[in-house]
């Protein structure tokens, strides 16, 4: 019965985490409930409310850009709205990257002759493809280790054993998604808000170390076998400069929930896979018979570089 | 350690040669690997990494007798912190180029281990003005270790040396590739490990 009583407990937090996270996959502007991509050319915003025919109607009023490059302004060529006035679907000139995030900006939304601002919108494709795609975009395409270069004193540091590798990839991969989560919700929920971008820093390493220590006593507690496991990794998760890189990549892109969840278990397990294989090759070197001089970290960084190597064969690779 | 009784000349020529961050002491390697593409981003980053170590090296050695020493770390990763804040904001203003160039490594500085290890045996038990020299010694052997990549990788992949064409044609393009990164620190590690090597062979046939 006690067993059952601590489920349930764990089933009503898991409710509510996932109660904030719906909450939090809002758009920006507080008149626009949705934007999405329609056709190969066209961009739907949806309005809360009826707005004004001729502001919608007015080509000039939009902008819009691919995320990546601000300063190419595609091309407007017709405005529609529909009958009740809440939809208006913007026509381009060229067919759209829907791979990319795009940036809408409409000037002055017009309503019932009440100008209410404007409004910066991105428009994202949202479905679980993209979701995947981010996910093994940070696994393989973009893995930290091999592609970006982070990680790398921990990764050398205890990439020797094939055991030690495992632990420390399944809490590194922990770690990392409570402490994402954590900081993607301080980020978009108090720091954006009070215009405290600049402390960014500051707060994603403060919060960094504290989820470590949560979990470090959490484990102790719940699970002593497991905490007897892995505890000694826990240390190290902190000198790893993913964790704290993941944040702030996060908040570059504005990511929202479901994405910051799925790019921060990429980096862990892309984390994972790399210590994998480096550890199993490793293993192996102990019984080669390397030169005096290449002994230790340099023939690592060799075979490092011939991982990195072959990382590059998915460079350019696109799921969907 | 008891307070340090080097010279300060010896404090930094220790920074750059016997406590190199990069080849001897083997720690913040992501840089070494990750942006060492051209001389100018090595020079750029050490200046950013020289002023984050000097200032938190000061701030730690100004207020170490208020510390407790059981919440040392937290406050040495938030003055850190802060310094790297102010770097990363000075720089966004004022080099808008080269920072876009270097991304997300001058954020990532406050995660550099070599920093939190210099304030932990260094900073925490010297004066200021020894700490201000050790925090110089440092920041310069970091980016003479990366001026050093940074060299060897532009001069081969791009046969050119902050900019200039000096050798007028492209050796070996793969060394612009940031894999060639990792080739580079392994094999200039092995060529120090080799002149060790030889320099304690020599000193032992003297000895005999």
């Amino acid at each position: 019965m006690k067993i059952l009583g601590r489920k349930f407990i764990f089933l009503n937090i898991l409710v509510i985490i996932s109660l904030f996270l719906i909450g939090g996959c809002k758009p920006e502007h507080r008149f626009v409930k949705k934007t999405a991509f329609k056709d190969t050319n066209k961009i739907v915003i949806e309005f809360a409310g009826p707005v004004d025919e001729a502001w919608a109607k007015n080509r000039s009023n939009y902008t819009a850009c691919e995320k990546p490059d601000p300063d190419i302004r595609l091309k407007i060529i017709d405005v529609s709205l529909s009958a009740d006035k809440k939809k208006a679907t913007l026509v381009f000139a060229d067919d759209l990257n829907k791979n990319q995030p795009h940036v809408v900006t409409a000037t002055k939304i017009s309503s019932e002759g009440k100008s209410l601002g404007t409004a910066i919108l991105n428009v994202k494709k949202f479905y679980l493809g993209y979701l995947f795609s981010i996910l093994i975009g940070a696994m393989i395409i973009n893995n930290f280790v091999f592609t970006k270069y982070l990680g790398l004193c921990v990764f050398f540091g205890v990439s020797q054993k094939k055991s030690t590798a495992v632990g420390m990839g399944i809490t590194f991969t922990l770690v990392i998604v409570a402490s994402a989560m954590m900081s993607w919700f301080i980020y978009q929920f108090v720091l954006r808000p009070y215009r405290l971008d600049f402390l960014q820093i500051v707060v994603f390493i403060g919060l960094v170390s504290l989820s470590v220590q949560a979990v470090d006593t959490i484990l102790r507690k719940v699970n002593p076998l497991l905490f007897k496991a892995f505890g000694v990794y826990l240390v190290l998760v902190i000198a790893n400069c993913i964790i704290i890189a993941v944040p702030l990549i996060l908040a570059d892109n504005e990511y929202n929930a479901w994405e910051s969840l799925m790019l921060s278990l990429g980096a862990g397990l892309g984390f994972l896979i790399a210590l994998f294989l480096m550890s199993s090759v490793r293993e192996r070197l102990e019984l080669a018979n390397v030169p005096p001089t290449y002994r230790g970290l340099p023939i690592a960084f060799v075979l490092a570089g011939l991982f990195a190597l072959s990382f590059l064969g998915f460079s350019g690779m696109s799921i969907f | 350690m008891p307070a340090t009784t080097k010279t300060n000349f010896q404090l930094v020529s220790n920074g750059i040669l016997n406590d190199n961050p990069i080849f001897r002491l083997a720690l913040s390697m992501c840089p070494a690997v990750g942006i060492s593409t051209t001389v100018m981003n090595g020079i750029m980053l050490g200046i950013a990494v020289l002023f984050v170590q000097v200032f938190s090296s000061c701030t730690i050695a100004l207020i170490k007798d208020y510390i407790h020493p059981r919440i040392r770390i937290p406050t040495y990763t938030l003055t850190i912190a802060t310094w790297v804040t102010v770097i990363d904001l000075v720089l966004a203003a004022y080099m808008p180029a080269a920072y876009k160039e270097m991304g997300i490594f001058v954020k990532l500085i406050v995660a550099f281990a070599i920093i939190t290890m210099r304030l932990e045996v260094f900073a925490c038990k010297n004066s200021v003005p020894s700490s201000f020299w050790d925090g110089i010694g440092m920041g310069l052997g970091f980016m003479a270790g990366m001026v050093v990549i940074g060299f060897v990788r532009e001069l081969l992949g791009m046969g050119t040396i902050l900019g200039h064409d000096v050798l007028g044609f492209r050796p070996l393009l793969f060394f612009v590739l940031p894999a060639a990164g990792f080739f580079c620190v392994g094999i200039m590690m092995a060529m120090f490990n080799y002149m060790e090597l030889v320099y304690n062979r020599k000193k032992r046939a003297k000895e005999r």
